[in-house]
């Protein structure tokens, strides 16, 4: 299972990458492992839209399940990553990079510090 | 009784468990209301059973030997033998949930043969494997609206025009949703067949419309400007059909509609006071991923052999549990195999026939007994379907306890709904009903009228 | 060889069951609003049967075999339930017809209202739900009515099992309900410390099942729902499970305030592939005013020389109409004949062979397979369908075994809270035959788990069709068949 470094995580799996003040987020891999093969991706924002942490990103659909992901970050929607929804076994083959899923603008970087780094998520996801 | 064990079975299981009786199973149970001594009758043997459910049976009056002008939303339409033979095959009636597919390919097969032919009929995407009935699927499409609005649209429109149990149900359902307001069907806004005063009540909060076709007084309606008009504003529109009439009429599927539900009742169901009955639920391919309810797929086997499976179940309750938007279960199982064998036994043919049948003679019964002095059809000007309304001159109740006298059921009081419609009778008249029974119906009508 | 779909036995021209020609003078038809395509098949009356009673053949059945689902309750569907329910003096009857003419009907509702009173200890019963899901919505519309009505505006908070059937918080989040999960403690029981802290001015009630879906009996049932009266709350019991309870102990006496009945688990209603079911929902005296309207009741007791009459009332406070007309009126009067056959020693004999059923099968295979919870039983139990030094078996596989047995699974993966979860109910009209056949198969499935796995995985060999391709149903959604060209032809 893979837990890349330089990533921030949280608890509800999933992963932030920041460059430049603009946040990448997707769900972990241990998320994509326990959904099983993923149907459909369908997403609760659009562009432009101003998020809180913890507010509805997307619900993924699998065969056997369904699942919230949440925003770990405040800010505004750049980017919906459109190509998951037409292909969204990429969340389960690429969980890191093809499977992404938005793009934010932070509007609070301190909000970072409260989420997990790549060791203290595995050791998390290890004692489940 | 139906529990096939011996003394000696139970001794030996008794002994397999470790216990000296059976009452030690039941050891945590509250002492003080274990074994409560409960007031019912005497258990009766199958042939007494019988026996006391046949006088129960003969003591009331049916539509097979009175003449009955009763629709209102459940229809008396004959039904050939065949399709309850089928429904009293113990492989379908018997069975579960086909949540095991290997083991239940006959009901999945059903199951998706009735969903094709539901959306080949109202001319719709997708239908989903029934909810119970024509009201409550009508409410879940009102559920349907607000999630896929994501609640920022507040208000659901309905005609007056629609059954009015529909729109209590809507009701019902959606007493604890706040912030949404159900609305349109107020006496102000009335029941023209223009519809104007409904169209002038959609704006960008409208999350739905909902429409009858034909609608509770049986008239076909135009509905495209409506749904012009409820696009052109975004809001979605929901038409509840009498899958009879379809029959005959555009689909509503056609005309634009992005969601059709409705009562399969009319399809090989009898009357039954009321149930079980079938709710047919059809949308639009853009909405397909908000059905709720239960959906057959067409797949392979790991041989690559065709199979069906139930599917999209990440939607349903069991996955989604507090996030699901519905928490609908099951689905009308027999009652949808009663449809797809009622449409396949009449076939193109035979239903073309049933709906054209009962729109002539539903004509003609409207045009003797409109034609009695005394005697006017209400929204006359408007063409109508199986149903009609008829205003007497008479009170109403005399003219139904006259009709009574000669083993005649008149119809439904619309008074009880409608206040504008005080007396007035909505008759509804099928493939059953002979023109001898309608120039006799005449005749008895004459008599209230001389008397 | 698959079973071809009607389309594609259809053909142009066959013609089925036909109607008489019209013998009314002819009215010309509303052309701005005719259909000009009818895509229906067209197959002649002896090929739909011949089609329809091939796919029954492809059907598992109560008729066929035994089906242990966990709170499925799939016990004999009595057959002289089907024959009263098509009784002419039943099925013929409209549902707007005047009540003088069908007294029969609301007889035969009043009284299964009142046997349904007396078998739960209510003090009123509605018969409008269609299923169990809607009783339960139902139930939860009176719990949110109740509240609204003092003024309790605050309670939205509803506590729910983390073992309860996924319809529970689906029913409480359809009406806007906050769902807090109750974790269960180590002997299966509700955790009542866990209770205790939820139990404040915010919670409108409690969802219970009880036997839960672990068939245990809540050791505390009692204090369970003191403790959410004290609270302000109502509780709910979700009555899936009742076939342990009859003529044993009443729900209403231990303290429950509303509940549903499965008609179709409980009083042996069949399944019907699906549906249809029924639900009805019992309160007690103080909600008896939110029931849904109308409710059935004595409008005059009658007299020696007159039988009362039935009809209709109104509750005041009624939460309103769930579904059109007045409930599954066929499903009614199978549960009215079944209840009539069984009287109260009839009913206790199920429940206390329904325990013994299952006492007697989780005792033959709790050294085979792991039991979470070392309790006596009620009418079902769960075990683990799994090994831990054979990690690469798990319940999916056993379940798909049984069918190479000629048997249908149990349950699996339900309840959420064990691991590889198979949950089985035998009910009380299974034999000692039956069940030992089951618990050898079981035995022997789970020596095949440890000397030849591949037959899991690979099973099942023998059915109609083998495991089915989910994903591919998923992504490659086919919901419908489409007529072929030749039937979309205008008419």
């Amino acid at each position: 299972m893979l837990f890349p470094e330089g990533l921030k995580y949280q608890k509800t799996d999933e992963w932030v990458k920041v460059e430049d003040g603009i946040a990448t987020i997707g769900v972990s891999d241990y998320a994509q492992d326990s959904l099983s093969d993923v149907v459909y991706v369908e997403f609760a924002v659009d562009p432009n839209d101003d998020v809180k942490a913890g507010d509805n990103l997307a619900t993924i659909e699998s065969v056997k399940a369904a699942a919230e992901v949440l925003f770990p970050v405040s800010g505004t929607v750049l980017e919906v990553n459109q190509a998951v929804s037409d292909a969204p076994e990429s969340i389960n083959k690429s969980p890191y990079e093809a499977g992404w899923l938005v793009k934010v603008k932070l509007s609070n970087p301190a909000e970072l510090d409260n989420l997990m780094d790549a060791q203290a998520y595995q050791a998390y996801c290890q004692e489940r | 009784m139906f529990t096939p064990h011996s003394d000696a079975d139970v001794a030996v299981m008794l002994k397999s468990i470790g216990v000296e009786n059976v009452g030690e199973l039941f050891k945590e149970i509250p002492a003080r209301f274990r074994y409560p001594d409960l007031n019912l009758p005497p258990a009766l043997t199958e042939m007494e059973a019988a026996d006391d459910l046949d006088s129960i049976a003969a003591s009331n009056g049916t539509t097979h030997d009175m003449l009955s002008f009763l629709g209102a939303g459940a229809y008396d339409h004959y039904i050939p033998a065949a399709v309850d033979m089928i429904l009293r095959r113990g492989e379908f009636y018997t069975a579960y949930t086909p949540y095991q597919p290997e083991i239940s390919q006959g009901t999945l097969q059903a199951i998706f043969e009735y969903q094709s032919l539901i959306s080949n009929l109202t001319g719709m995407d997708v239908t989903n494997a029934s909810h119970y009935d024509g009201a409550t699927a009508a409410a879940e499409a009102a559920i349907l609206s607000w999630h896929h609005f994501k609640g920022k649209r507040k208000k659901v429109l309905l005609s007056r025009a629609v059954n009015p149990q529909y729109r209590q149900v809507i009701r019902t359902y959606l007493q604890a949703t706040e912030g949404l307001r159900i609305e349109g069907d107020d006496q102000e806004t009335g029941l023209d067949a223009d519809l104007k005063r409904l169209i002038a009540q959609i704006d960008n909060n409208t999350a739905l419309v909902v429409v009858q076709y034909p609608d509770f007084f049986g008239r076909i309606i135009d509905y495209k400007p409506l749904i012009e008009a409820a696009h052109a504003e975004g809001a979605l529109v929901a038409v509840a059909v009498n899958p009879t009439a379809l029959g005959l009429l555009t689909p509503p599927g056609d005309l634009g509609a992005d969601i059709v539900v409705g009562e399969g009742q009319p399809l090989g169901i009898p009357l039954s006071y009321g149930g079980p009955y079938l709710g047919l639920f059809s949308v639009k391919e853009p909405l397909l991923r908000k059905l709720s309810g239960r959906l057959v797929g067409e797949t392979t086997d790991v041989e690559g052999k065709l199979a069906y499976v139930l599917t999209l179940t990440a939607r349903e309750q069991h996955i989604r549990r507090e996030k699901a938007s519905s928490n609908i279960c099951s689905n009308q199982g027999l009652m949808t195999l009663a449809s797809a064998v009622y449409l396949t036994l009449l076939g193109k043919q035979g239903f073309r026939q049933v709906a054209n049948l009962c729109y002539q003679k539903a004509h003609y019964a409207a045009h003797v007994l409109a034609s009695l002095p005394g005697f006017d059809q209400v929204f006359s000007e408007t063409p109508f379907f199986h149903e009609f309304v008829l205003r007497p001159s008479q009170p109403l109740d005399e003219v139904l306890s006259h009709l009574r006298e000669h083993d005649i059921l008149g119809g439904y009081d619309l008074g009880q709904d409608y206040p504008e419609l005080q007396g007035c009778l909505l008759m509804a008249v099928t493939e059953k009903m002979r023109k001898t029974d309608i120039d006799f119906t005449r005749e008895v009508l004459m008599e209230v009228e001389n008397a | 060889m698959p079973e071809p779909t009607i389309y594609e036995l259809s053909s142009p021209g066959r013609k089925g069951v036909l109607f008489p020609a019209s013998d009314v003078p002819e009215v010309a038809l509303p052309d701005q609003f005719l259909r000009t395509e009818l895509p229906l098949p067209e197959m002649a009356e002896v090929d739909t049967v011949r089609h329809f009673t091939r796919l029954s053949q492809m059907n598992y059945a109560i008729d066929l075999g035994f089906y242990p689902l966990g709170s499925c309750t799939m016990k004999y569907n009595p057959k002289i339930n089907e024959t009263t329910a098509r009784l002419p003096g039943f099925a013929y009857t409209h549902p707007f017809q005047p009540i003088d003419t069908v007294q029969g009907n609301l007889y035969l509702m009043y009284t299964l209202q009142e046997w349904l009173k007396e078998i739960s200890g209510f003090a009123g019963v509605t018969l409008m739900p269609a299923a169990g899901a809607q009783g339960e919505l139902t139930g939860m519309l009176i719990i949110y009515k109740y509240h609204q009505d003092r003024g309790d505006f605050k309670r939205k908070r509803i506590l729910i099992p983390d073992s309860a059937h996924g319809t529970n918080p689906a029913s409480s989040a359809m009406i806007g309900m906050e769902i807090v999960p109750l974790p269960s403690d180590a002997r299966g029981n509700v955790d009542l410390s866990a209770l205790k802290e939820l139990c404040d001015e915010n919670l409108a009630g409690l969802m219970l099942t009880n036997p839960n879906t672990l068939g245990l009996f809540d050791e505390h049932v009692e204090e369970v729902i003191q403790m959410v009266h004290a609270a302000g709350g109502l509780v709910y019991g979700d009555g899936a499970n009742l076939n342990a309870l009859l003529g044993i102990v009443r729900p209403g006496d231990l303290g429950f305030d509303v509940m549903h009945f499965n008609l179709h688990k409980t009083f042996s209603t069949p399944h019907g592939g699906g549906g249809p079911g029924s639900g009805p929902v019992a309160v007690r005296q103080e909600l008896l005013e939110y029931l849904p309207d109308p409710v059935v009741s004595m409008i005059d007791s009658g007299s020696e020389d007159c039988p009362p009459l039935y009809g209709f009332t109104h509750p005041s406070r009624s939460i309103g109409r769930v579904k059109a007309f007045y409930g599954h009126f066929g499903m009614l009067v199978r549960a009215y004949t079944y209840i009539l056959m069984h009287g109260k020693d009839g009913l206790r004999d199920i429940a206390e062979k329904a325990v013994l059923n299952a006492n007697y099968m989780m005792n033959r295979l709790k050294s085979t397979y792991t039991l979470p919870y070392d309790r006596s039983c009620m009418h079902e139990f769960v075990l683990e369908g799994y090994w831990k030094d054979l990690p690469d078996v798990h319940a999916l596989d056993i379940a798909k075994r049984l069918m190479d047995y000629k048997f249908h699974p149990p349950t699996n993966y339900f309840p959420l809270i064990v691991h590889e979860a198979l949950m089985i109910e035998p009910t009380e009209t299974e034999s000692r035959e039956t069940l030992d056949a089951f618990c050898d198969a079981l035995i022997n499935i789970a020596r095949e788990a440890r000397e030849q796995p591949e037959l899991l995985h690979d099973a099942p060999h023998n059915t109609p069709v083998r495991r089915c391709d989910e994903l591919k149903a998923a992504k490659d959604l086919v919901l419908c068949c489409y007529p072929l060209e030749e039937l979309q032809k205008p008419t």
